[in-house]
């Protein structure tokens, strides 16, 4: 439009600053300048999603947000920063120091670690690997380590509880996780996040080709962003870490800034998993219409990402928390089987040929597995009405 | 191979399964182990074995290590630390067996073929290539494998019941 | 059908968010120090003393009967009666209180000094924003901080107000048929 490429600006402009560095250095000014980026943006992202959070929130909960500190409130992760900053880091005297120490850090650098391979525009990516989404879920599985060595260093009885629950919750709840992706895969055929994005980049008419937009991938999305849920500890998954159940589950013993690390570990590791959910199944940083290609690719991933952040916060405002036993059964015993009908689901849609007779039978397929597993989800005994017996 | 990263990663591998000997505490020792876990799995990263390094990352620290703490908390193993390796002559025996096997293994490593032939290249195995060899050429280990899974699932979930029912 | 109640629980949240933008009861919050909720007549805070007029001084209706002080249950009114007397509402010479303070941080605000008192002299007040840096001086009332004039009290409380207008109207207005009869006798 204006001569310059607004899609490209970002790479023009790291090879722009690149051809003024001595060629020696050359390979680390280049690392460095696509890391910096990302652990500039995130964070950025983390503080208004902290806004956006509670003043959404209160909305919901007719109610103002924050809106004293700044305009409209946007200051308020300012405040919430020197608070945490300025608090006394209280750790108890039995809890073991150096795993103490360490957990939120671990957290930390796990948390950062799946941008690499997030395609965040068009060849705007950090690493591309040949592997990217197995990368992505090996990384997030290593961050249930972190999670219960800030449990069990704490010695508390209800931090352990806490991490215990939160592991085995992550754990369950990885299995949907993966297999919806596998469906994915199957049907871009490359574990490559690049690949897979620019699979989905193509247009039929005036609908893209996102696999959110079949049968399989539209059940796959959902399941893939219930399991997101639940592996960031985010309502209504959030009993390992919910204040009114186990006060504040493994974190109790943090104060101060390994609390906010946690905090910002946790939304760090929400906008990874809702970015890798765009790549797979919302087309990456593809347009969703083909006379909107104007606007760059990277303003459509963040525009993406936003809408994923509005639909958990969303989400948080709605629904109770679910009790451990529930959310349980609910990944055993519907979630993993209704991933696998995707998996079938997907497979059919692949060998299928181009109709009505593939969208048929893939709905088929879910529609039939989602009635019939909802049936062993919901409560079998029936609440009766409640009747009162008042003194005469 | 011998290059700056490789020594770095081999010292954290090494460091890792040292400290899960020799540290006090048991969960101390299952999470050094997992750090050497993880320094194997960037070894084979940095060898270009993308799948495999990726996968023992995903279940050696993602899974394994994980369940090995579980299981030091679960059973009472979590309580009692380890005395520090006390002055008797059990070090000494260890120190002597594992050189002896150190030994065995270089001697073998350094006789072996792969050492000895003309730098051949390494073959590229994609994931691809793993894939359609994993389901063409060895589909029938792999049911299998499957088949025991299933039945170490079954096993567990009984036992796990059958410990219920038990005070009846 | 699993998942209809989910949808229809995110809508009606949904409807609430969008709401709260164009809907004022969608959104309840009352910012306090700038918009303040109407507070109910019979609210009452701490106690205040009345004085008719516009001098604090020679209106004040205390007579230092020391009742309040004697009944009031945490004993936190302190008063000393003056050495001379000056006239009240009605023209009868009354002592009239040198000191009269009250212990803001020990009254607890149970109006008995109110029910007792036979002059209407002390009502309760009903502001509550009174927090103060200085824990012992600034709340220790004086006479001069306590001291209202009687508009306050019919702003404050109209309905108790009027009706103590009326009653005293009626005693001033006997006081002067009082007055006028001994010359009409005699």
């Amino acid at each position: 439009m204006l001569g310059i490429n607004f899609d490209q600006v970002f790479v023009l402009l790291k090879h722009w600053l690149l051809g003024y560095s001595p060629a020696a250095i050359q390979p680390a000014v280049s690392i460095l300048l696509t890391i910096v980026p990302i652990l500039l943006v995130f964070p950025v992202l983390f503080a208004l999603t902290t806004v956006l959070e509670r003043k959404g929130l209160g909305r919901i909960q007719n109610r103002y947000g924050p809106n004293r500190v700044g305009f409209y409130g946007i200051l308020q992760p300012m405040a919430d920063a020197l608070k945490s900053l300025t608090k006394e880091d209280i750790v108890p005297a039995s809890a073991d120091h150096t795993v103490h120490f360490l957990a939120p850090l671990v957290l930390l650098a796990v948390a950062f670690l799946p941008y690499a391979v997030l395609p965040i525009g068009r060849n705007m990516i950090a690493a591309n690997l040949d592997a990217g989404v197995l990368f992505f879920f090996a990384i997030g599985a290593i961050s249930e380590l972190s999670v219960f060595m800030a449990g069990w260093s704490s010695r508390n009885k209800y931090s352990l509880l806490g991490a215990m629950r939160a592991v085995a919750q992550m754990i369950s709840y990885e299995v949907p996780l993966l297999l919806s992706s596998v469906a994915v895969i199957m049907a871009a055929g490359s574990l490559s996040t690049v690949e897979i994005v620019e699979k989905q980049a193509g247009f039929s008419g005036i609908f893209p080709h996102w696999y959110v937009l079949t049968p399989w991938g539209f059940a796959g999305f959902i399941l893939f962003m219930i399991a997101a849920t639940a592996e960031t500890n985010r309502s209504p998954f959030d009993l390992p870490e919910g204040e009114s159940e186990i006060i504040a589950g493994y974190y109790i013993e943090y104060s101060g800034f390994k609390f906010a690390l946690f905090f910002l570990g946790e939304y760090l590791g929400m906008f990874a998993i809702s970015g890798l959910g765009i790549t797979l199944f919302l087309g990456g940083w593809s347009a969703p219409l083909p006379f909107l290609t104007w606007i760059p690719s990277w303003i459509w991933f963040f525009a993406k990402l936003l809408g994923l952040i509005i639909g958990f916060i969303w989400v948080r405002g709605t629904l109770p928390r679910l009790r451990m036993d529930q959310l349980m059964n609910f990944a055993w015993k519907f979630m993993l089987p209704m991933a696998l009908v995707v998996v079938v689901s997907a497979g059919a849609w692949r060998f299928l040929p181009q109709g009505l007779t593939r969208w048929l039978v893939s709905t088929a397929f879910i529609a039939v597995a989602y009635l019939l597993l909802a049936r062993g989800v919901e409560t079998r005994n029936k609440i009766a009405k409640r009747t009162y017996r008042f003194a005469e | 191979m011998m290059s700056a990263t490789f020594f770095i990663l081999a010292a954290v591998t090494l460091i890792g399964a040292c400290a899960a000997m020799m540290l006090r505490g048991l969960v101390h020792c299952a999470l050094a182990l997992a750090v050497a876990f993880a320094g194997l799995g960037t070894l084979y990263l940095n060898l270009g074995a993308q799948f495999l390094g990726l996968a023992q990352l995903l279940v050696y620290v993602g899974a394994i290590a994980v369940l090995i703490v579980f299981v030091i908390l679960l059973t009472r193993g979590g309580d009692s630390d380890s005395p520090a390796l006390s002055p008797t002559a059990l070090p000494i025996a260890g120190v002597l067996v594992a050189t002896a096997i150190f030994a065995i293994l270089a001697w073998a490593v350094f006789h072996s073929v792969a050492i000895h032939s003309p730098g051949l290249p390494a073959p590229q195995a994609t994931i691809r290539q793993l894939g359609t060899t994993l389901m063409a050429d060895y589909v029938l280990p792999l049911e299998v494998i499957g088949l025991m899974l299933t039945a170490a699932l079954i096993g567990a979930a009984i036992v796990a019941m059958k410990e219920k029912q038990d005070p009846q | 059908m699993l998942g209809v109640g989910i949808v229809k629980g995110l809508a009606e949240t949904a409807r609430n968010f969008l709401g709260s933008f164009v809907d004022k009861d969608r959104l309840v919050t009352v910012q306090f120090p700038e918009e303040r909720l109407p507070v109910a007549e019979a609210a009452r805070n701490f106690p205040f003393l009345i004085y008719d007029g516009v001098d604090p001084e020679q209106g004040l209706r205390c007579v230092a009967c020391q009742i309040c002080e004697k009944e009031c249950p945490p004993r936190c009114i302190t008063i000393e009666k003056s050495k001379d007397k000056k006239p009240d509402f009605v023209g009868k010479q009354q002592f009239y209180p040198a000191v009269f303070d009250i212990d803001v941080s020990v009254c607890m605000s149970c109006q008995i000094c109110v029910e007792v008192c036979p002059f209407d002299a002390i009502r309760m007040d009903n502001e509550f924003e009174l927090s103060t840096d200085d824990r012992f001086g600034g709340l220790l009332w004086t006479k001069e901080k306590l001291a209202r004039p009687n508009e306050h009290y019919m702003a404050i409380h109209p309905t108790e107000a009027t009706e103590v207008e009326a009653r005293r109207a009626e005693e001033k207005a006997q006081a002067e048929a009082k007055k006028q009869q001994p010359a009409v006798t005699k």
